[in-house]
């Protein structure tokens, strides 16, 4: 059996071009130029990604785990109310809880959508920018 | 003893011939696609991450079978048949807990990791110490987890076969983690993967035949069902308390728990190390919502199972069966399809307990393999293809500790692995996971303290809890040298993990280096430079 030694996914920034101890996967980035990545990053179209990313996830993930604690201290210490019946034998207590899966359920989809309209098209083209060298210091260091 | 004598003797249910039969196809069908699956295991990428080569919907049918334990399949559909409302809290934190995956983890980690946890954790930090960290944190997990599951394995035994005795426990959890070296050796992570896709499948196809036919029996109508399983098994099964809500300290310990359930599935090493084997982050995202939708619709079948299990088997015949609570949804499938369906979920139990042993292995080994040996004792300078031959000595290794781990824990009650695994990843692993992605000035050393912090008080309060002594259905039985009064030491480990992380960065002088800040940031979020899928 032959195969490269595959290394951690060492920064690019500390690897020397072509080097062979990174090359397991035929095609990867080491053959890439060299790219200033504070500079990349410090960019107006990376900032926007940034942002748009955390104001998204950073709201959405605490609504939803505050809802589920919401949802946990209900069960455990408010029996009364999740008992209360609603519809025939279903209660308080199991509309909550169903409610629990519909809400995971429109969040996966409700970022699925965002992902795809607001950061895919916009980290395509920051990786796009970046492959053409566009915050390259040339190549070789 | 035949096994039907032993059948006759504590089933009664059941044909356990046919039981093993059906499995004994699961694993003809498996061993084949494994073998095949292998032809093209060569590098490290294909050894450890599938060479990336499996498509979102794969891969998150993949996780869902990885996931559905058989803690959650037969655990959930009993605590619900026995415990009412209190069983399906359980799968509720199991299902919240992905959105955590999907929104914080799983993208990110694509983008900026290769094979491991570690991987991720030590980019921009120092190499060696953060690594070996997350390698220690990664294979206690996986030890946890993985010793839960062949205890599990000898339990099923007993109830799914009819083989009651010691010796004949002891040696199908041999066959069983043979069985899973042979996988795992010879598969890798592709063979691997395709186990967890077809038990998923079948798992998630039985447990939708039975909740059919469930629900069937009551004219499609859930309140009816509802209605039944509270005439038989009382009122209370329909609302919260009757596992949790007995004393002030049980509730507290439910709250701990949901911690740990909602916050330690991003964390638990053999998850994360999923998102390696599909081409892109988007992939890795597909995988999630794929995931997510398997997993949630399985934990509703689970209340409809658990539900008519109550109404149409009861609580009491339940609880007399060998297996206890595990054996509500074999007598379901019994009551239901007679032996027939019963040797089907029969079956899917083992080829669970079978894939989630499988995909624990191959995470450890990895992280030994890759982190251990080549990052930190080799320095980075392991010679072409020792790796992977250590990571395939390390899988029979750990196969072994597993089986004698599996027969020493026999007749022990060790169901609380699988949340003390839960707590580890969710105190020791997702508070390093979450800094390294989102918290620009993080340090080595709040890495290290939250890590082993996190790790070294979630089993230190386990040690000290009632389910190690001091209470009657502690492991140790006849001492008690218990001052933690709660089961479960998430709502104490994982503030500490986060305090950790914290306070181990801003009390450390030295900075890292920004430069490599910057990359992970960037590399992060765009996925510029990510590992690709090889090409063969």
């Amino acid at each position: 059996m032959s195969q490269h030694t595959p290394q951690c996914a060492a920064p690019l920034a500390l690897m020397a071009q072509g080097d062979p101890m990174s090359n397991d996967a035929p095609g990867a980035a080491t053959r890439e130029p060299i790219t200033d990545f504070e500079q990349a990053q410090a960019s107006e179209p990376f900032q926007r990604l940034k942002r748009r990313h955390r104001s998204f996830v950073f709201p959405l993930g605490i609504a939803f785990l505050v809802w589920y604690f919401a949802y946990v201290l209900l069960a455990d210490y408010a029996h009364e109310f999740m008992s209360t019946p609603v519809i025939g034998n279903v209660n308080v207590g199991l509309i909550l809880g169903l409610g629990q899966f519909v809400t995971t359920f429109a969040i996966t989809t409700w970022y699925v959508s965002y992902s795809n309209r607001r950061l895919d098209p916009l980290a395509d083209e920051i990786r796009g920018d970046l492959a053409a060298g566009a915050h390259s210091d040339g190549g070789a260091r | 003893m035949t096994f039907a004598a032993a059948a006759a003797e504590s089933t009664n249910v059941g044909d356990p011939l046919l039981n093993i039969g059906i499995f004994g196809g699961f694993v003809a069908i498996t061993l084949v696609v494994v073998l095949r699956a292998s032809r093209n295991n060569k590098t490290a990428a294909d050894y450890y991450a599938a060479g990336r080569s499996f498509t979102g919907p794969q891969n998150g049918t993949a996780i869902a079978g990885d996931y559905l334990s058989a803690a959650s399949f037969l655990g959930i559909c009993g605590a619900i048949a026995v415990n009412g409302y209190d069983g399906f809290l359980y799968s509720i934190g199991f299902l919240v807990a992905w959105l955590v995956a999907l929104l914080f983890v799983a993208e990110l980690m694509r983008n900026t990791g290769k094979f491991t946890m570690a991987d991720v954790l030590s980019f921009r930090l120092k190499q060696r110490p953060v690594r070996l960290a997350a390698a220690t944190t990664t294979l206690a997990v996986c030890f946890f987890y993985l010793l839960a599951q062949m205890a599990g394995a000898g339990g099923l035994v007993s109830l799914l076969l009819g083989i009651d005795d010691r010796i004949g426990q002891s040696v199908v959890v041999a066959v069983v983690g043979a069985l899973m070296i042979i996988y795992v050796l010879i598969g890798g992570m592709k063979g691997t993967t395709w186990v967890q896709i077809i038990k998923a499948a079948l798992l998630i196809a039985g447990a939708f035949i039975m909740t059919v036919w469930v629900l069937a029996i009551y004219g499609f109508n859930l309140s009816s069902l509802l209605g039944a399983a509270a005439d038989k098994g009382g009122e209370a099964v329909l609302s919260p308390g009757l596992q949790y809500g007995l004393t002030g300290l049980s509730r507290l310990d439910f709250v701990s728990l949901a911690l740990a359930l909602v916050l330690g599935t991003a964390g638990l090493p053999h998850v994360l190390m999923r998102f390696y084997t599909v081409p892109t982050a988007r992939e890795a995202r597909r995988s999630v919502v794929w995931a997510i939708w398997l997993i949630g619709i399985f934990y509703l079948f689970t209340l409809v199972l658990g539900y008519g299990a109550g109404a149409l088997i009861g609580k009491d015949t339940i609880l007399a069966a060998p297996g206890g609570v595990n054996s509500a949804a074999p007598l379901l499938a019994f009551e239901l399809g007679g032996p027939l369906l019963l040797g089907l979920i029969s079956a899917v139990a083992f080829a669970t307990i079978l894939a989630v042993v499988a995909g624990l292995t191959i995470t450890a080994a990895t992280s030994f393999a890759h982190d251990v040996y080549a990052s930190v004792v080799k320095k980075g300078k392991a010679g072409p293809g020792t790796e992977v031959r250590v990571a395939r000595i390390t899988v029979v290794v750990i196969g072994l500790l597993a089986i004698a781990g599996g027969i020493g824990v026999q007749g022990q009650n060790v169901a609380f692995l699988v949340a003390l695994a839960f707590a580890v990843a969710a105190s020791a692993n997702l508070p390093t996971i979450l800094y390294s992605l989102y918290w620009k000035r993080f340090s080595t050393r709040g890495a290290l303290w939250s890590m082993y912090g996190g790790l070294g008080s979630a089993v230190l309060l386990i040690a000290f809890s009632p389910v190690v002594s001091g209470a009657e259905t502690s492991m140790v039985q006849g001492v008690d040298f218990h001052w933690f009064p709660l089961t479960n030491p998430g709502i104490v480990s994982i503030p500490l993990g986060f305090l950790l992380g914290w306070l181990g960065t801003v009390t450390s002088r030295t900075l890292e280096n920004p430069q490599i800040a910057a990359e992970m940031e960037v590399r992060s979020l765009t996925g510029y430079g990510a590992e690709e899928a090889t090409k063969h």
